[in-house]
């Protein structure tokens, strides 16, 4: 049961990192990197980690993505201004 | 397990090829927080031992039965200081993106020749 | 031409070298000796049930102390490049919706005292330090982006990251005078097993982690978000 879980989760994970590196739109790219690391960190918890995975998906798929978004939004400002 | 490092392998590989093709800056570091990712999955698979369970000791683990039943803790500490100092340095990173589209205009990697001979 | 080539070859030189790592690495049977030792004193020694809580405040404790130090560093950069001087333009900023404002006002409070519980029992249950210092900084984005003209005070928010950090030093220094080393965790009492009140002086050390990483976080996201719309 588990194997099948995991395979499931690595084939879309690698989807959307293919999609994260391809796609012309940085906003579904950032949207896409955010899911690699919530999928990853349904992982840990597979792998007996649970501060790990905690960690990961507070970080990896809240904050990144957050900071990511204010810095698009600062570069986006900047290029209406001026 | 196995599986868990090599798509750990595959996300590194992805990262990589993204980091090296792309031209926009913003792609690039994206790219190295896929990278990181797959670090850190490759780092905590390596830490597993089968059939075996969180090393938390409450009332599905014992003490004295600990030594047999929980997973290495090692891996998991160095993680999570990982993690975090990976976010610290992708912030770092943005924040250079940011300063540089402000001088130039551009964030295409390609319009910056300062340093070519 | 020439680029793509040069790309596909470092990319298959990097499968080469990492390939072994799939192939023959066999999966291990038992802890290795190290791990050994911190499962087997690890509860008797410190007096903590989470095993990977005691590995990073105490066996551990220099990485945790580096760690802290790159992040500190990290924020000062990103601080220092973005700083604007001279005021702010409040140019006209766009009120959030009525859901978000009053979703807010009802989650913030539980956000704040979710985290805080989750440093405190970061010795007997998954969590600890950082992903408290983390689901706080997470609480107050929220409160920026619901109510979009609020300022966060950097005085208070200075002051409480100096705080901590000066207090981590301290901790660890009275752990050098009082107990067996630096950042030794017995010169508090060891309390029972299993209780809030317990493994020293581990509590302390990480709760001033957590609210020093957690300002850290909004020190930084302050900084990006600065001049917005």
């Amino acid at each position: 049961m588990t194997t099948v879980i995991i395979i499931v989760l690595g084939v879309v994970m690698i989807a959307a990192a293919i999609l994260a590196i391809h796609q012309k739109s940085l906003l579904s790219a950032i949207i896409a990197a955010g899911a690699i690391s919530l999928l990853a960190s349904i992982l840990y918890i597979i792998l007996a980690a649970p501060d790990v995975a905690m960690t990961e998906a507070a970080i990896g798929s809240g904050l990144t993505t957050i900071v990511f978004l204010f810095a698009l939004n600062k570069i986006r400002k900047q290029d209406k201004d001026g | 397990m196995t599986l868990i490092t090599i798509l750990g392998l595959a996300l590194i590989m992805i990262g990589l090829w993204g980091m090296l093709t792309q031209r926009n800056i913003i792609k690039i570091i994206i790219g190295f927080s896929i990278v990181d990712t797959g670090v850190h999955l490759i780092m905590v698979s390596i830490g597993y031992l089968k059939d075996r369970t969180a090393p938390i000791l409450d009332g599905a683990v014992d003490k004295t039965e600990a030594l047999s039943k929980v997973v290495d803790p090692i891996p998991s500490a160095l993680v999570l200081t990982a993690i975090v100092i990976g976010l610290a340095v992708t912030a770092l990173m943005l924040s250079y993106a940011i300063k540089l589209y402000e001088k130039k205009g551009t964030l295409d990697i390609n319009d910056f020749k300062e340093l070519k001979w | 031409m020439v680029k793509k080539i040069f790309v596909l070859v470092i990319l298959v030189f990097f499968a080469v070298m990492l390939l072994p790592l799939a192939k023959d690495l066999t999966p291990f049977q038992e802890l290795s000796p190290v791990a050994k030792k911190y499962v087997e004193d690890g509860p008797d020694e410190l007096g903590g049930a989470n095993l990977v809580t005691s590995v990073i405040v105490t066996y551990r404790g220099l990485d945790t102390l580096g760690e802290v130090a790159v992040l500190f560093i990290a924020a000062a950069g990103v601080g220092f490049f973005l700083r604007k001087d001279g005021k702010s333009n409040e140019s006209k900023k766009r009120s959030s919706s009525q859901i978000l404002q009053s979703g807010t006002t009802f989650l913030f409070p539980l956000i704040l005292v979710f985290g805080v519980y989750i440093f405190l029992h970061g010795h007997l249950t998954p969590g600890g330090g950082f992903q408290g210092g983390v689901v706080i900084a997470s609480g107050i984005v929220l409160l920026l982006l619901s109510r979009v003209a609020t300022k966060i005070n950097t005085t208070i928010l200075h002051l409480v990251e100096s705080l901590s950090g000066a207090a981590y030093i301290t901790i660890g220094v009275l752990g050098l005078v009082l107990a067996a080393g630096f950042l030794d965790n017995r010169f508090l009492d060891l309390g029972e097993f299993g209780t809030l009140l317990s493994a020293g002086a581990i509590p302390l050390i990480y709760s001033f982690i957590g609210l020093k990483v957690g300002a850290e976080l909004v020190g930084i996201i302050d900084n990006m978000q600065k001049d917005q719309q």
